[in-house]
């Protein structure tokens, strides 16, 4: 495209763009565009399209936990009233969702059944209730296999982990030599249960074919590769397939890859020449979507006479479908948290008949940090040290592995600042000492660090004649606040307020965007808008007939060498140009990542071992902060879901097939209102110019890493319990409880 | 079977099984109200009945003869907010908005019943009842938010509260 602004990152942005606009919106906390949508129900979902002759498609799973479909009986339920088919299509319905960004077809045919729930029918109804109890009448006649389901009986026979964003295996030094000659060291295993993302709003997929092509108005993160997923799933050409996510109800990580009710709904829709809707019920979004994989995790830390680290030992079995390549990379943050020359950090995969292991919120910093933080805990209190001290003698200077330096790091000032403000120096570092009436007292901290990451992103944007702009790219804004902040860039930069900035997301007709994922959504596609606006602001500098820096764009008026023009007028017929940013070698020259340090206090019921989170607070340093208010939900909400992973979320399998025990929000816990106190999030100033042209970092997933084990070591110093095999529920108290 | 949604006088027929909620969503065209689970478990498809917070979900359609319906879309509109919906809005207590039309009713129900004096679980006494921070947290622990947007949904309903009393 010839107006097209193109920048990889090979190099640092020491002066961003942002620092110079006059419009005065980046880094305020200003409140979501579409706000007053969401807030009144009129924001619409996937479900929730009105289109018309729409039938409803109810999707049945396999009732078993290994095996072979021998017969559908559709004829059966064929004749129910409102019921107009059973639609099975064993080759093309899709096995297991996929990983986020791939471009190839998950893995497809449902004769072949890998793990309970798998998705092998969809029965189509004129109404929602006949389709459903078509569906839960349908009988599937399966013949049963062999299956592996039970972690404990088989994590010895497991495989070596290749490759997921890390290498299976890393080692350097001699670890076992390390720990030998230490003067003092840790050898502990935590486990992680399985965990579902439960996003509020289920996986959901309206399929509309019009003249052979396929528009899927469908709940998913990344919509450009899902496009690909979709149309290599459905053998026909990605340009004959459109995915519109235009509001997305939470996602995760469990929306990143297609999942199989939208190749359901595709191939339904096509054979019976209408619309389908199809929406997993909550059962299934537990059964056939995605978990966060369990873990069982050897953590070793080796310190010499002045408590420096010496050895880190992360060893991580974990499990996945027969022919997944994810493994869930616990040992991704201890790669350069941690120094230390003797390492070993390997990953195992043990195959297991379970539903699809892929990610979740900061996979791999989420329960990898969940046990080494916590194992640290322990070596601070085997050589009684405090933690933050600890760290004072361990910050290292640079990448540990690469030996690059530090893009930023804040690690240690996360952790002074939090010490500060949360009081951290009233702790009293000897365990169940401190009592307010029933409750046993503790309080505990933990480093949070998450990998910083760039993804190849466009967006156009353009103004109109009448001097308002428009931003589109198939980016998406999964509760992350994507519309507001590149409306806050585009604003900047091309001095126009917020209320004269549209921005259309969640479209593949519109330039592919980063998607939402792995932090990197507002650093990517916010990249690629200030791209389009730098090209912009060039084309209006020339209009003006002066150079970009000595352009002035504030309320829709463009001054210039004591010239004032209305950009409505300066833009003629209109002005479009498109962004986009590309990694490049910033990636590797620098060790990109956010930091942040958790601070907790918590009540342990001294009878009945209760756990409350009675205090909590991170600060943070992840670049420059877009908006002070979105960013600081996002912390938020990674917050609670380390409450969550500390205290009460297990995704429990049956250990005879697989089945999810606990499939339901009444029996996976995640946390509710009153779990939660009035959290406290506190931002560092930062500006990261190896990052990307904003200086900004991801922050969706650093607000969980750490945050789980900041918990189980307040519970500690509460009771001087070390519970190793999370979630801390009552019962792993329970017994050793001190005497009341 | 008729009932007033909204204010509108609504006349339909319908299937026995459909739920309140499918109705709405599937049949009026009132999506504001959103299905999480279907199982009474998560509270984002709470509306109001008569004044009063229940689960859409759990509640068949035609047992809802002449009742007075409200739901998210008759509380305001994005030009004309209901001052919950503001306070959402102003404090962020909402990130991909799922869950948050089921929250604001639930809101609007849950203050009504603290302002009749009813107690809860957290409340000192049967009669000693409090607007409070622990109390709006217990009250609406039945609406899920997995975005996490607690603390600000409390902030958004304390003001609230605060400028009615
Ligand atoms: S949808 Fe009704 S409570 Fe969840
Ligand atoms: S805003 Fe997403 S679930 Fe509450």
């Amino acid at each position: 495209m010839s107006d097209t602004n193109n920048l990889v990152m090979d190099l640092p942005v020491p002066s961003s763009l942002l620092d110079i606009g006059a419009q005065g919106l980046i880094g305020k906390p200003l409140s979501r565009s579409e706000g007053p949508l969401k807030v009144t129900g009129r924001a619409t979902y996937s479900a929730e399209y009105a289109i018309p002759d729409l039938a409803y498609g109810y999707l049945v799973g396999a009732k078993f936990g290994r095996g072979k479909i021998t017969r559908v009986d559709a004829d059966a339920v064929r004749g129910l009233p409102g019921v107009i088919d059973v639609i099975t299509d064993f080759a093309t319905f899709i096995r297991n969702p996929q990983q986020g960004g791939e471009s190839k077809a998950p893995a497809q045919g449902v004769k072949d059944v890998q793990y309970f729930g798998e998705i092998v029918a969809i029965v189509l109804a004129e109404s929602y209730e006949a389709a459903r109890d078509a569906g839960e009448r349908l009988v599937v006649e399966y013949e049963e296999a062999e299956g592996r389901f039970d972690f404990e009986a088989l994590k010895a026979d497991s495989e070596k982990g290749t490759f997921n964003n890390i290498p299976g295996y890393f080692h350097q030094g001699d670890l076992d030599r390390a720990v030998a000659d230490a003067h003092a060291s840790v050898d502990v295993v935590y486990t992680t249960p399985s965990q579902n993302s439960a996003a509020m709003e289920p996986h959901a997929s309206i399929a509309v074919w019009e003249e052979g092509t396929l528009t899927l108005y469908g709940s998913y993160q990344m919509p450009s590769s899902d496009k690909l997923q979709l149309a290599k799933a459905l053998g026909v050409s990605a340009k004959k397939v459109r995915i519109i996510a235009v509001y997305i109800g939470g996602g995760f990580g469990s929306k990143l890859g297609v999942a199989p009710e939208s190749v359901a709904a595709a191939v339904a829709a096509k054979q019976l020449g209408r619309p389908i809707k199809a929406v997993m019920t909550r059962p299934q979004v537990f059964e056939t979507t995605v978990r966060r994989a369990s873990t069982e995790q050897r953590v070793r830390f080796s310190v010499d006479a002045e408590a420096r680290l010496t050895g880190v030992g992360h060893e991580t079995k974990t499990s996945n479908l027969p022919g997944e390549s994810f493994f869930e990379p616990a040992g991704v943050g201890t790669h350069f948290a941690y120094p230390g020359d003797n390492r070993v950090i390997n990953h195992d995969i043990v195959r297991l008949n379970l539903l699809l292991a892929g990610s979740m919120r900061a996979p791999g910093e989420a329960s990898g940090m969940m046990a080494t933080e916590a194992a640290l805990d322990e070596l601070c209190h085997k050589i009684g040290l405090d933690p933050i001290e600890f760290w004072r003698r361990n910050e290292p200077k640079e990448a540990p592995e690469e030996k690059v330096p530090w893009s930023t790091r804040q690690l240690l000032r996360c952790m002074e600042e939090g010490a500060e403000r949360f009081g951290w120096d009233v702790r009293n570092p000897e365990p169940a000492q401190v009592r307010d009436g029933e409750w046993l007292v503790g309080m505990g901290m933990a480093a949070a660090v998450r990998s910083n990451m760039l993804m190849k992103s466009a967006a156009t944007v353009s103004i109109d004649p009448d001097g308002r702009a428009t931003i589109a790219t198939d980016m998406t804004d999964i509760g992350t606040g994507t519309y507001t902040i590149l409306g806050q860039i585009a604003g900047e930069l091309l001095g126009l307020p917020l209320d004269r900035i549209s921005v259309n997301l969640g479209d593949t007709n519109s330039p592919p965007g980063a998607g939402s994922g792995g932090s990197w959504g507002a650093g990517s596609s916010g990249s690629s808008v200030y791209l389009a606006c730098e090209r912009l602001r060039e084309r209006l500098a020339a209009a003006m007939g002066c150079v970009p820096d000595e352009l002035t764009l504030k309320d829709g008026i463009a001054t210039a060498r004591n010239r004032q023009i209305a950009l409505a007028e300066l833009v003629g017929e209109g002005l479009e140009a498109t962004g986009q940013i590309a990694p490049g070698d910033m990636e590797t020259q620098r060790k990109q990542a956010s930091y942040g340090a958790h601070f907790a206090e918590v009540g342990v019921n001294a009878t009945t071992g209760e756990v409350r989170v009675r205090r909590m607070l991170g600060v943070f340093s992840a670049g420059r902060i877009l908006n002070a208010k979105t960013a600081r939900s996002q912390c938020l909400g990674g917050m609670t879901f380390g409450i969550g992973a500390a205290l009460t979320e297990d995704l429990v399998h049956d250990p005879r097939n697989g089945k999810v025990v606990n499939h339901d929000l009444g029996e996976y816990h995640v946390p509710v209102n009153a779990d939660v106190p009035q959290l406290e999030v506190h931002f560092l100033t930062e500006r990261d110019q190896f990052a990307n042209p904003l200086q900004a970092k991801g922050i969706g997933e650093l607000g969980i890493s750490g945050a789980g084990a900041a918990i189980g070591n307040a519970v500690f110093n509460a009771t001087g319990i070390r519970v190793r095999d999370y979630p801390i529920t009552l019962d792993k108290l329970l017994d050793q409880l001190p005497p009341i | 079977m008729h009932f007033t949604i909204n204010g509108t006088l609504y006349q339909v027929e319908v299937d026995n099984r459909v739920s309140l909620l499918d109705l709405l969503r599937e049949h009026l065209a009132l999506t504001g109200s959103k299905k999480g689970c279907d199982h009474g478990q998560c509270g984002a498809c709470t509306i109001l009945i008569n004044g009063r917070r229940i689960n859409s979900c759990l509640s068949l359609a035609v047992m809802h003869q002449d009742d007075d319906i409200t739901t998210i879309e008759g509380l305001g509109s994005p030009e004309d907010l209901h001052p919950l919906q503001a306070a959402f809005v102003s404090h962020d207590g909402y990130q991909c908005g799922y869950c948050t039309p089921g929250q604001i009713c639930s809101a609007v129900g849950m203050l009504d019943e603290l302002k009749k004096g009813w107690p809860s679980h957290v409340s000192p006494s049967l009669r000693d009842v409090d607007l409070n921070d622990d109390e709006i947290s217990e009250r609406m622990s039945g609406n899920i938010c997995r975005c996490s947007a607690y603390p600000n949904i409390v902030d958004a309903i304390r003001d609230v509260a605060a400028a009615q009393a």
